[in-house]
């Protein structure tokens, strides 16, 4: 048998009909749902009579609607919000899927319910209809984001149509020196290949760096393989993996857990299997970085300087002109100059306790900025109660953050939470786009741990300086 | 779904890198619970000032563009997000076919569940279209999807790639869940075989 790579082997698992000209039906195992992007789907399956074909393997959760101040129980202000809200809740109940309503403790982004609840296994296919589902390719499962007629054909069919896409390795040698975190990983990755480098791959991501990741950090790299413009990033599952998922509400368990186990331990990529691109980076060469644009691909160290149009190419020139011109930047100032007045943590990038650990390592016993609005948004009401637990809560007020609910957030701003006109914001999520976080409002991707140190200090910061 | 077969229409130059879904669609449009409407909103920000008025230099605003069926774009487009109200807010507007020198991959299938066809070119061909589509509403492309190719305004002829099963869905207006029903005994049968192989799954 001719050796094979971790996707090509997942895909394997899961061809449920080829027809001749290689297009396939890929079985999904598991299908995440949220309230944006279901609504016109569950419509679809009404005007056809059509049912949900494994409402087992279907989970739904609202994440990018839901308020996340202490007051949301009394219901969301925004009508619109609100009925998009409220049609995932009858569609759930209807259609008799999984489901985690707002006032459930264990509500939270999809991306990190779903792996917080062992429904992530390694070796699956897990879709959403949300680019972010790459963040499952952690554990070993092959996962992406899909449109909304696809999430309408996944309820009726539980398959997808699929072409398989090309093999790309990622490799990061060595070890990371202190300072620097998974996100400082896959934003200088996305620095590297571009956000079109990915396109038309699945990014295996490998080497020592990544063994040593524990599972939060690698669900922050796998989060952002769509950022590079694959369709997901896969990591081979091992102890860590195991140790993670183990004991999990819906992780296999006696017996069955033995024999996933089995199955999970020839989950990867054999030697001498073929991968149509290999991009190495060396840890001890990836400093803490920062974005300086509107395209997740416009990265650079810290200690850098915003660049000059000039110094790209091709249609790159004008777009940086208009990022540093939308950004309010001058090419050649320094990064560590640049004023911040607001700082996101949150996210299902960076959302997780580990990332909420690393925060508070930084901020405990200081105080924030005068007049800087600071916001912490934990991932999931588990993510935020095990906070608590742990003492966090305290040092983030002590420090001056506000200690919201659970939900997207000011990532993608569909809830209150967003930026005004002009704002600046240190942000812990996935994307600098144009208005991303609130008309006008520009966004530096980060770490949690160079949030942090923003807030502290008001101005983007190298977090080395600090520790 | 509408069928694409053939299009002869005016093409809108965006030469811009990197056009993403929230320059395409904006997420304060993404609320509707709805199927269409959304092409009002079709690069909502870039369009329109926040007074509602319109962004005069903004090529859909010009008014040899205002009936833009066509759209030549710059690289990368359609990256982000996998919201589906990108492909319709597009089609919505009446823009039924976009050129590029790469798409993102959601963005890119999205559009053909919508009745766009996304065509991928070298960059000398994309040069070519955009400097052809500068031409304003004197220079009509056509798209002629079965024979695969697109003629310029000048007669130039360019061919394209598109994946056989795609091809045949959009010339056909197909629904895939009605084509993937009928292979109804398969999925059943993978699942059968699962329960017994991955019975944790």
């Amino acid at each position: 048998m001719s050796p094979k790579t971790l996707y090509d082997k997942i895909w394997d698992a899961h061809v449920a009909h080829e027809a001749e000209d290689g297009t396939c039906l890929l079985y999904i195992d598991r299908h995440l749902v949220h309230e944006v992007t279901s609504p016109q789907a569950f419509e679809g399956l009404r005007m056809s009579g059509r049912k949900v074909h494994a409402p087992d393997k279907t989970i739904a959760v609202p994440d990018h609607n839901v308020p996340t101040t202490l007051d949301r129980a009394k219901g969301i202000e925004n009508e619109e919000s609100r009925i998009q809200v409220d049609a995932l809740d009858k569609n759930a109940r209807e259609f008799g899927v999984h489901y985690y309503p707002v006032s459930d403790v264990r509500q939270g982004i999809v991306h990190i319910v779903g792996p917080e609840q062992g429904w992530t296994l390694p070796g699956m296919t897990v879709v959403c209809g949300d680019s972010h589902t790459a963040t499952h390719g952690a554990f070993g499962a092959l996962a992406h984001g899909i449109g909304t007629s696809e999430v309408e054909h996944v309820l009726a069919t539980q398959t997808l149509i699929q072409k398989k896409s090309k093999n790309m390795k990622v490799e990061i040698t060595g070890k990371l020196n202190p300072g620097v975190t998974a996100k400082d990983i896959t934003l200088a990755v996305i620095g590297e290949t571009g956000t079109a480098g990915g396109t038309g791959y699945v990014i295996e991501y490998c080497g020592e760096a990544i063994r040593d990741l524990s599972m939060e950090g690698r669900m922050t790299v796998c989060n952002m393989a769509i950022e590079g413009g694959a369709r997901a990033g896969l990591i081979a599952p091992d102890e860590t993996t195991y140790a993670y998922v183990k004991g999990r509400p819906h992780a296999p368990k006696g017996a069955q857990w033995e024999a996933a186990l089995n199955w999970w331990k020839t989950l990867f990529t054999d030697p001498d299997a073929k991968f149509d691109k290999v991009v190495t980076l060396r840890a001890e060469d990836i400093q803490p970085v920062v974005t300086w644009g509107t395209s997740p691909e416009d990265v650079l160290p810290i200690t850098g300087t915003v660049p000059f149009p000039e110094d790209f190419k091709g249609g790159k020139i004008e777009a940086a002109k208009r990022a540093i011109e939308y950004m309010g930047l001058t090419p050649g100032q320094k990064l560590t100059d640049i004023e911040i007045d607001t700082v996101f943590i949150g996210s299902c990038t960076n959302g997780r306790i580990e990332d909420l650990r690393a925060v508070a390592d930084v901020v405990k016993g200081k105080k924030i900025k005068d007049g800087m609005r600071a916001m912490i948004v934990p991932g999931s009401g588990l993510v935020r109660a095990q906070a608590e637990e742990e003492g966090l809560e305290e040092i983030f007020k002590e420090a001056g953050f506000e200690w919201r609910l659970a939900g997207c957030s000011m990532c993608l701003a569909m809830n209150p939470d967003q930026l005004s006109e002009g704002e600046r914001c240190a942000a812990t999520s996935n994307r600098n786009f144009e208005g991303r976080q609130g008309y006008k409002g520009r966004t530096h991707l980060v770490s949690p741990a160079m949030a942090a140190a923003a807030a502290l200090t008001g101005k983007l910061t190298d977090i080395r300086d600090l520790i | 779904m509408e069928k694409f077969q053939k299009l002869t229409g005016i093409a809108a130059p965006m030469p811009l890198v990197n056009i993403d879904t929230d320059m395409i669609i904006p997420k304060v449009f993404l609320k509707s619970i709805q199927r269409t409407g959304f092409g009002k909103n079709l690069f909502d920000e870039m369009r329109y000032n926040r007074d509602g008025s319109e962004v005069a230099d903004f090529v859909l605003n010009k008014p040899q563009y205002r009936n833009a069926e066509i759209l030549v774009a710059g690289d990368n487009f359609g990256c982000g997000s996998s919201r589906e109200h990108a492909p319709r807010a597009i089609a919505d507007f009446g823009i039924k076919c976009v050129v590029s020198t790469s798409f993102a991959d959601i963005f890119f299938n999205n559009c053909f569940k919508n009745g766009i066809l996304p065509i991928v070119l070298p960059q000398e061909q994309v040069d070519l279209l955009m400097a052809d589509a500068e031409k304003g509403e004197n220079a009509r492309m056509t798209v002629d999807l079965e024979a695969q190719e697109i003629t310029t305004s000048d007669g130039v002829v360019i061919a394209f790639d598109v994946d056989a099963f795609k091809k045949t869905c959009l010339l056909e207006g197909l629904d895939d869940i009605g084509k993937t029903l009928q292979k109804e005994a398969s999925i059943l049968s993978y699942e059968g075989k699962m329960a017994q192989e991955r019975p944790w799954v």
